[in-house]
């Protein structure tokens, strides 16, 4: 089990423009999106930190920009991180798939196109998962629903 | 473009065969519908198509207050609705930092074992009934009657009980809640052993179970699967070890690891789950402290600005909620990852190179719930 100062010193190493906010509950970790997917591996092949599950992927739109959010755990360790990538473009927004690494990431990564329209670079298949290909992406915050379901 | 597509079709046709099985197939449980290409009786592959109950929960809770959310999560795991709520509660407790009455731990950890073994017994039911044994189902049913009249009695409601608020309870449990708990673990220590008698030990439910949907150690934590179904693959996964909630901490139960990692070992993960979870109950009814039944909490709850993470373990796996406020009463996102979510897609893992026929078992020993994976 590492502490937060060691497990930064072991990022700092695979991408060292990486910055980690204050006063989180959890570590957390911001990566340029190209340096993501050399992280993910990193992350998971050092003996040390050994993050093998990856807990949840999710997006988060703040309208100035959006960011992915990677939940990981270690079964051998139990410790946790949350890696986090910022994208600003709206119009076009892409990163590396982290599917080669985890499994489980191609169906996550699916529902967060789906749902924010973020694409994903070298997804195998890339296909939207709950919602009809013209919908609209539901969970960006200039969504704006005609029948008025949520809104009132 | 369209020629490819015929292409295709033309080749599908040749040398495989397509089947949809659902979304109104009742092995399935819920509507989804399983892509199955077949080749003779052996299945290729098999893609899960979901979607057909995405009710958009993650967008409406952007538009409601923390107290209405909780109303929300029993309507993805119905059959573990109080550990749901649970979940939300702790992340509002945590955030606002209020210290809950040793009282509320105890019975929410009670009610969590109750809601885990009702939610067991159903899937009991629906596991022998899906692999032919008709009369499984009535014995599973009878037993589950028990622990859901000990809920009406409690909330007025027996499946979806929004009890919990952040802080707390909505009111107090019913005075008979001790008495009631306590009678049914003497009624169900008979009746369990019932159950192996039935269907554990049938020579027929066993040929069907034993070897079938393999599913290695690493490929479970490729897929992010967790809970029995991931136990029964050696995969120590089990949040109330790893990080205690509610109270946890104060009992002794073991975690189910078998090595086996096929339909039966899931199967009797299960069973021996009940089994502990009569344990933990039994360990807290008698001590239940008395005192209120909620912490002092303000009627419009605002989580301070910043991101709250919390994971509670339902009976099918990991229930994570990811909550980033910014400072209203209202979130600005809410994430559930859900159990049944990370445990459907590894089917074609599971189902690829068996035959048809064992399909059902598989998906049976997955225990999914439907909407819980569309939220």
């Amino acid at each position: 089990m590492l502490n937060k100062q060691e497990l930064s010193d072991l990022i700092l190493e695979i991408v060292p423009e990486a910055t980690f906010p204050e006063a989180t509950q959890l570590t957390e970790v911001l990566v340029p999106a190209e340096k993501l997917l050399a992280l993910a591996e990193g992350l998971k092949k050092n003996s040390k930190t050994a993050f093998d599950y990856l807990i949840s992927l999710t997006a988060v739109d703040f309208t100035t920009h959006m960011t992915i959010v990677y939940h990981l755990d270690s079964t051998q360790f139990r410790h946790l991180v949350v890696l986090k990538v910022q994208l600003t473009d709206r119009e076009n927004p892409a990163v590396d798939s982290v599917t080669p690494v985890w499994a489980t990431a191609e169906f996550h990564e699916r529902e967060v196109f789906d749902l924010f329209g973020i694409r994903f670079n070298n997804h195998p298949n890339l296909q939207r998962l709950f919602l009809e290909d013209d919908y609209g992406y539901p969970l960006r915050k200039d969504f704006r629903d005609e029948i008025n379901i949520i809104e009132r | 473009m369209s020629e490819d597509i015929i292409k295709d079709v033309i080749v599908r046709e040749n040398e495989d065969y397509i089947i949809n099985m659902g979304p109104q197939h009742p092995s399935t449980h819920g509507v989804l519908r399983f892509e199955v290409c077949l080749k003779g009786e052996t299945i290729k592959y098999l893609i899960p198509h979901i979607g057909y109950i995405h009710r958009g929960i993650e967008k409406m809770c952007e538009a409601i207050t923390y107290q209405q959310i909780i109303h929300l999560t029993d309507r993805m795991d119905y059959l573990s609705a109080h550990i749901n709520n649970e979940a939300v509660c702790m992340v509002v407790e945590e955030a606002l930092q209020v210290e809950v009455p040793e009282r509320v731990k105890y019975i929410r950890t009670i009610l969590d074992e109750l809601n885990r073994l009702a939610s067991h017994q159903l899937w009991w039911c629906a596991f022998g009934m899906d692999l032919g044994a008709l009369t499984a189902f009535f014995y599973g049913l009878r037993d589950r009657e028990q622990i859901l009249d000990i809920f009406e009695e409690s909330f007025g409601s027996r499946l979806l009980h929004s009890f919990n608020t952040p802080g707390g309870f909505m009111h107090d449990v019913h005075p008979n809640f001790q008495k009631r708990t306590k009678e049914f673990i003497t009624y169900f220590r008979k009746k369990l052993p019932e159950y192996d008698q039935l269907l554990t030990g049938n020579i027929i439910f066993q040929e069907r179970a034993k070897g079938v949907g393999f599913m290695s150690r690493e490929k479970a934590i490729a897929y992010g699967v967790t809970g029995p179904s991931a136990r029964g693959s050696n995969l120590a996964c089990d949040i109330r070890k790893i990080a205690p909630y509610g109270a946890y901490d104060k009992v002794q139960f073991n975690e189910i690891l078998l090595t086996e990692g096929d339909t039966f070992a899931r199967y009797q993960v299960r069973m021996a789950e009940m089994w502990e979870s009569l344990k933990i109950i039994e360990q807290l009814v008698d001590n239940i402290p008395e005192g209120d039944y909620t912490a002092k909490m303000k009627p419009i709850i605002k989580l301070p600005a910043g991101e709250y993470f919390k994971r509670v373990e339902t009976a099918r796996g990991e229930l994570a909620v990811y909550v980033v406020s910014d400072g209203n009463k209202t979130p600005h996102r809410v994430k559930f990852r859900t159990p049944n979510f990370s445990n459907l897609f590894i089917m074609n893992e599971l189902a690829a190179g068996g035959k048809i026929a064992d399909l059902v078992a598989i998906s049976g020993s997955l225990d999914l719930v439907i909407p819980d994976i569309d939220r």
